[in-house]
């Protein structure tokens, strides 16, 4: 402080002592949105338990199966959910510009993503459980596959359902006065979240299983 | 940031119903104080179960009167079957190990002090803090109403090892409803301590006050901080372990059963799994959970000590980061408890490594204790008693740790007593020292009595005599190779070892009957117990400077209070004495940062 170079601007010094020995505070992020960074913290620790589990079957399995021979439907499901976030990333950026009605629309708009997903996942679901593959036991091989493909897939869902319910709420919410800008954008955190956490999903669950 | 930008963040008015006050109250200290009562609650009934179990083992088939009140088949005339002493020693682990060693020292007390000690007036999220006590409690219940189920609660033993625990009720008594209950209320008890860490970190580092750098933080708050660092992943992955042992209980899925596994001469009808899968999610839980424990009891513990020593650590940053140490390096030994599963060897090495590293930061922080105690003219109170029990315990429970930290050693000890012997006194007896040490300092600022010295200290001296008595033995008896969970030591080789057990029986019941003594002190204490003034130590941290005693509402009144000082600044001459309040705008010693 006391080493001005001459020319530099000096800043309005703030009030003297005690404040001059502050600490200036290290982690000025909002209360609800670290909460939310550390709930990502410890849903991606029950998600990577998950994989890992999935890992280590996989790898003590033999006859572990592969069944999967299109990936047109899994791109399209992709290629929604990365879409969504795009959408709820336009509605953040419309809330902050102080645009409600344009903020809701995104926000409406990517849950319609979310539910068009889960539409998808739960149509591949019923198309697989048809071919006979169950919790217990599927036509490929180890009875395994089905119980790791559903926990995990079925873990994935109920957190785009959950986003959906959540994205609508706080979405009106927001309309109403309720909540502002920031709590919009805490709930896109989780959002993109679920959009990337599927991005780990894919490979290890549908693309390692596709048939050679 | 913190009178600007959400200040109103975890602001709430105070409640005027008894329900809002005392039941379903967001005030974190009503919190704290429920976190007690239920681990009080829970301390008492595992007891009663493992005094149950050292009279059995002491006097195989000794009639305990009333004993058949307590299960449907699991004691016919009243003695204990081998599948009830099981079951029994399951629903003590667990107890102690969720809802008292967690749940004391770190729900209970952090709620209570921790957003006092940064100097805030709640936690940033009320609502998720009544939750995350009224999902514990549930989580409670659903544990103990295993008890009333048919074949009673599980017998699997607090790790619940696959397969045993994954295919039902051909696995033993308590093997069907009681296990799926067990998983059900551990899961349940995740989602409290998630909500727990979430409120806990958020106050720690959103909620400090004006001045209250994080190194001005007190080591007990370093303490819970760290810890729910610690909670915040540890019981992430437990969850859906516990859900998946559930699906391959309710829905027949087989993650934890191989195939060709015959139980009971039955085959079973799963096939793919593994039981190692198990083990390695449990104990990648277990072993955070372990510094989980022990953790908040070393802040509690630092506190107490600075504050009866009347003069700072040797050194405070190296105490935090080697707290800090313990919490990084608690992931990576998970697989100490591995060594006999039938790992691959090399894992056995490579998890060897980190265990004996382990020891660095544990062994830093007790020569940072003794080197603080050498020449200080401590004084002797109750609290400062226990604060030395907790070190010597420590010290000697992890001193077994080294052995065990050797795959080569712990062939040999791994199922028996030296085990069990380790593990009591290094987290558990020590961590019950740490929450003794915390009742005994803080109890003056949560009911505004002080609690009677006379009968604090006789407790000490029970306790810390009776404790080793119970657990030193243990050492001996897993060297002479007595088996741990064995409910009668029939082979010839243990037979000269009963007059041993019957030795720590009776120790046990002792020890235990002083527990009393202190239950008694503070129920008296809490209604009769003489007025505590605001601040009975001369401490210097900010719980001791709230306008009342206990806090109100909002801990300080209308201002939030301003912090200039460390928590350390003792043997200086002020006008208050020898000491400076965290609060106190008047120069303090020359090692004072400010």
């Amino acid at each position: 402080m006391s080493t001005t170079t001459p020319g530099e601007i000096t800043m309005p010094m703030p009030a003297p002592a005690p404040s001059s020995l502050m600490e200036k505070p290290a982690f000025s992020v909002p209360a609800k949105k670290m909460a939310m960074w550390l709930f990502i913290i410890a849903d991606t620790a029950t998600f990577a338990g998950c994989l890992v589990a999935y890992g280590f079957l996989r790898n003590a399995t033999p006859n572990w199966p592969r069944p999967f021979h299109s990936i047109t439907n899994l791109a399209v499901m992709t290629f929604i959910l990365l879409t969504s976030s795009l959408t709820m990333l336009n509605g953040v950026r419309a809330a902050r510009a102080g645009n409600k009605a344009g903020a809701l629309r995104w926000t409406l708009i990517t849950a319609a993503l979310g539910i068009a997903f889960a539409l998808l996942h739960i149509r591949e679901w019923m198309a697989l459980i048809d071919e006979g593959m169950t919790l217990l036991k599927n036509p490929w091989g180890t009875g395994l596959f089905g119980a790791s493909f559903y926990s995990i897939t079925g873990l994935h869902l109920t957190h785009v359902t959950g986003g959906v319910i959540a994205l609508i709420v706080v979405g009106l919410r927001y309309k109403g006065g309720r909540y502002n800008a920031d709590d919009l954008e805490v709930l896109g955190l989780y959002w993109h979240f679920v959009d990337l956490v599927w991005m780990f999903v894919v490979p290890f669950v549908y693309l390692l299983n596709l048939a050679h | 940031m913190h009178d600007t930008a959400h200040a109103h963040v975890g602001q709430h008015a105070a409640p005027t119903s008894f329900i809002r006050k005392h039941v379903f109250s967001l005030d974190h200290k009503v919190i704290g104080k429920q976190y007690y009562g239920l681990a009080l609650a829970a301390v008492l009934i595992g007891m009663f179960l493992s005094w149950l179990m050292r009279l059995h083992l002491g006097w195989t088939n000794l009639a305990i009167p009333g004993l058949h009140l307590l299960t449907k088949n699991g004691a016919p005339g009243d003695v204990m079957t081998p599948e009830f002493y099981l079951q029994l020693m399951t629903m003590h682990a667990t107890i102690m190990v969720f809802f008292v060693l967690t749940t004391a020292p770190f729900a209970a007390f952090g709620n209570y002090f921790l957003p006092i000690q940064v100097g805030a007036e709640d936690m940033p999220f009320p609502h998720f803090n009544m939750m995350s006590f009224w999902v514990t409690f549930v989580a409670f219940l659903v544990l103990m109403s295993s008890f009333f189920v048919s074949d009673g609660p599980t017998l699997g033993g607090w790790t619940q090892y696959a397969p045993l625990s994954a295919v039902g009720q051909v696995g033993g008594p308590g093997e069907g409803a009681g296990v799926v209950l067990w998983a059900l209320s551990i899961a349940i008890f995740c989602v409290g301590q998630l909500l727990g860490s979430l409120n806990f970190i958020t106050t720690t580092l959103d909620m400090r006050t004006r001045g209250m750098s994080l190194w001005r933080l007190p080591l007990s708050a370093w303490g819970w901080f760290i810890t729910s660092v610690m909670g915040l992943t540890a019981f992430a992955v437990l969850m859906p372990a516990c859900i998946l042992l559930i699906l391959d209980h309710v829905a027949g899925t087989s993650f934890f059963v191989p195939a060709n596994t015959v139980i009971n001469d039955q085959m079973q009808p799963h096939s793919g799994g593994s039981t190692l899968l198990w083990q390695h999610l449990f104990w990648f839980f277990g072993h955070p959970e372990v510094y989980i424990a022990i953790v908040p009891g070393m802040g509690i513990v630092s506190h107490v000590l600075i504050t009866n020593m009347r003069k700072p650590m040797l050194s405070h940053r190296v105490l935090v980061y080697a707290m800090g140490a313990l919490a990084v390096l608690s992931y990576m030994v998970y697989g100490h408890h591995m060594f006999v599963s039938g790992m691959n060897p090399v894992s056995s090495l490579v998890f060897s490594f980190p265990t004996l590293v382990i020891t660095i930061p544990s062994t830093i922080v007790v020569l940072i204790w003794m080197g603080s105690l050498y020449g200080a003219k401590l004084r002797i109170n109750s609290a400062s008693l226990f604060a030395l029990g907790f070190i010597s315990m420590f010290i000697a429970g992890g001193v077994s740790g080294f052995f065990l930290a050797q795959p080569s050693i712990d062939i040999m000890l791994h199922a028996t007593y030296f085990v069990v012997g380790h593990f009591h006194l290094v987290m558990g007896v020590a961590a019950m020292f740490g929450i003794f040490a915390g009742t005994y300092f803080w109890f003056p600022k949560m009911y505004g009595r002080m609690m009677n010295e006379t009968l604090g200290k006789i407790h000490f001296w029970c306790s810390f005599v009776g404790a080793y008595a119970i657990f030193m033995p243990f050492h001996y008896l897993g060297l002479a190779g007595n088996v741990r969970r064995y409910q009668a030591f029939a082979p010839e080789y243990m037979q000269h070892l009963i007059p041993l057990h019957k030795f720590i029986t009776i120790a046990a019941l002792f020890t235990g009957a002083a527990q009393l003594i202190f239950v008694y002190n503070l129920f008296v204490s809490r209604y009769k117990g003489e007025p505590a003034r605001d601040n009975p130590w001369q401490g210097t941290s900010l719980e001791w400077s709230t306008p009342t005693t206990p806090p109100p509402h909002n801990n300080f009144g209308d201002k939030l209070p301003v912090v200039y000082h460390d928590p350390f600044q003792y043997g200086v001459e002020s006008s208050t004495g020898d000491y400076v309040m965290q609060t106190s705008p008047e120069k303090a010693g020359p090692d004072d940062e400010a």
